[in-house]
């Protein structure tokens, strides 16, 4: 498995606090548990509440599975950039032999992954990828461009940790823009300052930051370096349980990326630009239990109503 | 060094321009270089001229301009052929 990052104490406390009240169900595997009621409820009352706020937008809902054909995968560069948090899947092909051989093994809990061959999936790392292959399918956008709500949909990064806003796989919340350059921008500029107000709406502390994705390699290093001097991430933090504050939403303008790699242009055969941004629910979710406690029939009321009017 | 510099830049940096219009300190990232490609020209560089940039270079300004390429690899010695 890939390198554990233990919790600190506080994370590790807050971890052992969720589980007893039954708001996280451990798995035995570490970023993976099942949601209990009231943490669902949370979830679901703060993903309401974006999508509330995001009607004026009026945005097309895109929704796909949390999984992604492997070519799409591969033709999107995350291999380059983020080679260490991809996921894929592999299934078993073989003849009735290696299926008594595989099981074998796999109830002894050893090494049964000669039997595997890789499938045509992998797990989705991020809401917006299966979006930008079928935008790129409708042909060229028309002017003032388009916005796709991917909904929250399951994402996956490989790094187990001890911190429970760490997890191997969460809900992302997404939005995706395209369009001419600076419509893109000014949406991402906009959404990232109305973020700031939905979090204060339901009694959080948000700050916003420049940040740089967790790019591999050398070649990442030039690449957060790039990001970092053109602005391209802004990032939310909020409280949760870690040293500092955590990130809870991010938002990205991508410049030509996706519409360079899919082939997207503008109906007038101007360049066009996609921005994404995108709410960690659990994150939020687990920010929202640190700030105003366990019991959510205890929580403000100012709050609640905003979850669940 | 700077023509070889810019058949580089041409191959890798997918610019909407000619870079043989662009003099030695026109930014180049202006021109339309993207991240995404600055990152394709610095490993390009590295394999023509067979340095590898020190992890301090690895950043936006080294690769700007045909002259702050140059700079960046007479400063590892690269050949100045």
């Amino acid at each position: 498995m890939a390198d554990f990052q233990p919790g600190t104490p506080e994370e590790a406390a807050f971890l052992a606090e969720l589980i007893a009240r039954r708001l996280l169900v451990p798995t035995g595997v570490p970023g993976v548990y099942g949601r209990g009621e009231d943490f669902e409820r949370v979830r679901e009352g703060f993903d309401a509440l974006v999508t509330r706020i995001a009607a004026p937008d009026g945005a097309e809902r895109l929704h796909f599975p949390p999984l992604l054909p492997r070519q799409q995968l591969e033709g999107s560069g995350y291999l380059k950039s983020f080679p260490h948090l991809a996921g894929s899947i592999f299934g078993f092909e073989g003849s009735e032999k290696d299926a008594i051989e595989q099981e074998e093994r796999a109830v002894r809990h050893e090494d049964w992954s000669e039997h595997q061959v890789m499938t045509d999936l992998v797990l989705l790392p991020a809401a917006c990828y299966p979006v930008y292959p079928a935008i790129a399918q409708r042909g060229a956008l028309p002017a003032g461009g388009i916005t796709i709500d991917p909904g929250a949909a399951y994402v996956f990064r490989h790094e187990p940790s001890g911190d429970p806003a760490r997890l191997q796989m969460f809900h992302q919340r997404e939005m995706v823009r395209f369009g001419e350059p600076d419509t893109v921008a000014e949406w991402r500029d906009a959404w990232r300052d109305r973020a700031l107000k939905i979090f204060r709406r339901v009694g959080l502390e948000p700050q916003k930051e420049v940040a740089t994705d967790p790019f591999f390699g050398r070649a990442g290093r030039m690449l957060a370096a790039n990001q970092r001097a053109q602005e391209l991430k802004f990032e939310v933090l909020i409280p949760i349980a870690s040293p500092g504050p955590t990130a809870v939403a991010s938002f990205n303008y991508h410049q030509d990326h996706f519409t360079h790699t899919f082939g997207i242009a503008m109906a007038d055969g101007g360049v066009a630009h996609t921005a994404c941004l995108g709410f960690g629910l659990e994150r939020i979710t687990l920010g929202l239990f640190h700030a105003h406690g366990f019991d959510i029939a205890a929580w403000p009321a100012k709050v609640t109503r905003e979850l669940w009017p | 060094m700077s023509d070889k510099i810019r058949q580089i830049i041409q191959e890798h940096g997918r610019l909407p321009v000619d870079v043989k219009g662009l003099d030695d300190h026109a930014d180049l990232y202006q021109a339309g270089m993207s991240s995404h490609a600055s990152v394709n020209l610095m490993l390009a560089l590295e394999a023509a001229f067979d340095v590898e940039f020190p992890d301090s270079m690895l950043k936006r300004s080294v690769f700007q301009s045909v002259a702050s390429i140059e700079e960046a690899l007479q400063g590892l010695g690269a050949n100045a052929e």
